[in-house]
């Protein structure tokens, strides 16, 4: 299988086989598991972990167009010290901006740990020239981003021309040089499970080092049966490949109870070897402060109040 | 023709008081079984729809005489908390609308209580209530009464202040934001009158209802849902006062404390303990006559005064 999927990529009909020649998503199947696992309830010592887990996944994201220097400086202060009335709180993993305000991230964040992520190519539609998707990477990189958000070309991919996708994330991989390449599918316009999983598998055959749901600019984001094939796709592809893929789901992960379900999902599905920052993100702004609301209540004993933490 | 139609008439007429006896449940007749008694469930009100409550724990409530009358929703701290949410959310909006519409609201709600006051007097019989009559007019009375102050007591409360400098110097009061309250155990006119001062100024509330007599604040609950107020400006909890009532007293995100139905003065100890966290505005129990005139002091408890600078322009 590993001599194969060197060949897979040769050309637009290899691709295709291939990736339609993986088995099909049972989309009732994938729903219900899904919602099973979220019924599992996870309280007290596990509960306290989890969050805290969860803090240090967090990508903490500002994508407006209304993002200011300041704005972001205010971020990257909350990433380093999420509350700071309590210094046992961890970092976040990574602040995740537009290029231009990576510089202003980067040196918020020099020597700090929590890594700074940009999002590029175009974002977030996609709809560029390759030239400028490249150039875009390389400005974000050379502002010291550590990671690169890329979006795919949802139109070629619903076009069926797999190996113009393909290439533009190796294109882009390249470009990256030493930055970790996280690849958005925006799975909420590939309409089908079957689409995601394609997805998935053409994004990790290209050199992917993360997946990532969406761009958090299209409803449906991550939802839970999405980010269940998605990892099932990274296992598979662990298991064929030996290469180990991250997974980040992003948009529309409010509250703790929805990130803890995420971790539940990531624990039956690829199992520990996930849970942890490096190979598993979320991407959120308005769900730290939830989590914070949630630490500081298992802390007091008292309910939490948003007055009491900083917006974001 | 006339004695061909009377048997007739008399049958059309048997079978309408039939229908009419039918109505209430009871033994059947031997040809027709007993009608089933429809029973109300009682539920909790928060964010304008009634909710089980998420423990799903439920209790009974008797009448004075010991008869069961039903089940009552028995609320948990989740419910408590969702209650809060709600009711934080409605806050912008309910803060936000003029103190116009507020008093008209306001009055909405006693209208609708007015066109149900003999359920009312019924459940509060029930409850052992000895002058239903005038405690359901003293209710709508009392709304009525809110309703108008709704856009007068920025007069009273507010004023304008005079300042050594050339500005203009104006106070005026701003609801402190949500408010739990403890309802006193007067089933309807002692919850009319804490929650009516409580909203007309535009906070927002949630309401632990008479643990003992818990049912006409259901039904006062559906009179709030369908007299154009926004769900969540109200939210009703029962069960246990003395199991919920300090988790709201603790709660980050409750801006103020009406402790009217605390008896046992441990819990309201506690409580007022708890709420000095986020200093919230306490209002201590005290012994109240309800049917008395209740004067400004439980609006003006619950609010804020905001003063503004403004230059005069000289």
């Amino acid at each position: 299988m590993t001599t194969s999927l060197a060949d897979v990529a040769t050309s637009n009909a290899t691709l295709r086989t291939f990736l339609h020649g993986l088995p099909g998503v049972d989309r009732v199947g994938a729903d219900q598991r899904a919602a099973m696992l979220a019924t599992r309830s996870i309280k007290t010592t596990a509960k306290a972990q989890a969050i805290d887990l969860a803090i240090g996944m967090v990508d903490l994201t500002t994508l407006e167009g209304a993002d200011t220097p300041g704005k972001v400086r205010a971020m990257c202060a909350k990433a380093l010290h999420p509350d700071p009335a309590d210094p046992s709180v961890p970092r976040v993993a990574a602040v995740c901006v537009y290029p231009d305000l990576v510089a202003e991230a980067a040196t918020a964040l020099r020597g700090t740990g929590v890594k700074v992520a940009s999002v590029a190519t175009a974002f977030p539609s996609g709809r560029s020239s390759l030239d400028v998707k490249i150039a875009d990477t390389g400005f974000a990189v050379a502002a010291g981003a550590d990671e690169i958000d890329m979006v795919i070309d949802r139109g070629a991919f619903l076009a069926g021309d797999y190996v113009k996708v393909f290439e533009e994330i190796v294109a882009i991989k390249a470009a990256c040089g030493a930055a970790h390449l996280k690849v958005i599918l925006e799975t909420g316009e590939l309409s089908t499970y079957d689409n995601v999983r394609r997805a998935s598998w053409l994004a990790m055959l290209a050199g992917g080092d993360f997946i990532k749901t969406s761009t958090g600019k299209v409803q449906p984001a991550a939802t839970l049966p999405v980010t269940l094939i998605m990892l099932e796709a990274v296992r598979d592809f662990l298991a064929v490949s030996g290469r180990k893929v991250g997974v980040k789901p992003a948009g529309g992960i409010r509250t703790t109870k929805d990130a803890i379900k995420m971790l539940v999902l990531v624990n039956e599905t690829v199992g520990e070897g996930w849970l942890s920052p490096d190979w598993f993100r979320l991407g959120a702004s308005t769900l730290l402060n939830d989590l914070l609301m949630q630490r500081q209540k298992m802390a007091t004993g008292r309910y939490a109040g948003p007055d009491y933490f900083t917006l974001d | 023709m006339s004695k061909a139609e009377k048997p007739g008439r008399a049958r059309a007429t048997k079978q309408v008081t039939e229908q009419v006896t039918e109505q209430a449940p009871g033994p059947g007749d031997g040809r027709r079984p007993a009608r089933l008694a429809v029973r109300k469930t009682y539920k909790l009100y928060i964010g304008g729809a009634f909710p089980r409550s998420e423990s799903g724990r439920s209790y009974p409530v008797t009448s004075s005489s010991g008869d069961f009358l039903a089940n009552a929703a028995k609320a948990s701290r989740k419910d408590a908390r969702d209650a809060v949410t709600a009711a934080r959310k409605a806050f912008g909006g309910w803060s936000g609308a003029t103190a116009y519409n507020r008093g008209q609201v306001l009055y909405r709600v006693a209208e609708m209580l007015e066109s149900r006051r003999a359920q009312f007097i019924a459940e509060l019989a029930e409850s052992g209530t000895k002058n239903a009559r005038e405690v359901v007019d003293a209710s709508v009375d009392r709304l009525v009464w809110y309703a108008g102050w709704s856009d007068k007591i920025a007069a009273v409360a507010g004023s304008a202040n005079p300042v050594a400098g050339p500005y203009f110097n104006i106070s005026s009061p701003e609801p402190t934001g949500v408010v739990a309250v403890v309802a006193p155990d007067k089933p309807l006119l002692g919850l009319v009158s804490v929650i009516a001062p409580v909203i007309v100024t535009g906070n927002t509330c949630v309401v632990i209802a008479s643990e003992r007599a818990p049912l006409p604040a259901i039904t006062l609950a559906e009179v709030l849902a369908t007299s154009d107020l926004p769900g969540g400006v109200v939210n009703i909890l029962t069960g246990s006062v003395a199991e919920i009532a300090p988790h709201l007293a603790a709660h980050m995100d409750v801006n103020a404390l009406d402790l009217a139905g605390v008896t046992d003065g441990a819990v309201a100890v506690a409580c007022e303990q708890a709420a000095a966290e986020n200093l919230k505005r306490v209002l201590r129990p005290a012994e109240t006559d309800w049917f008395a005139d209740p004067g400004t002091g439980r609006m003006t408890a619950f609010l804020e005064t905001k003063t503004v600078w403004h230059p005069t322009g000289v």
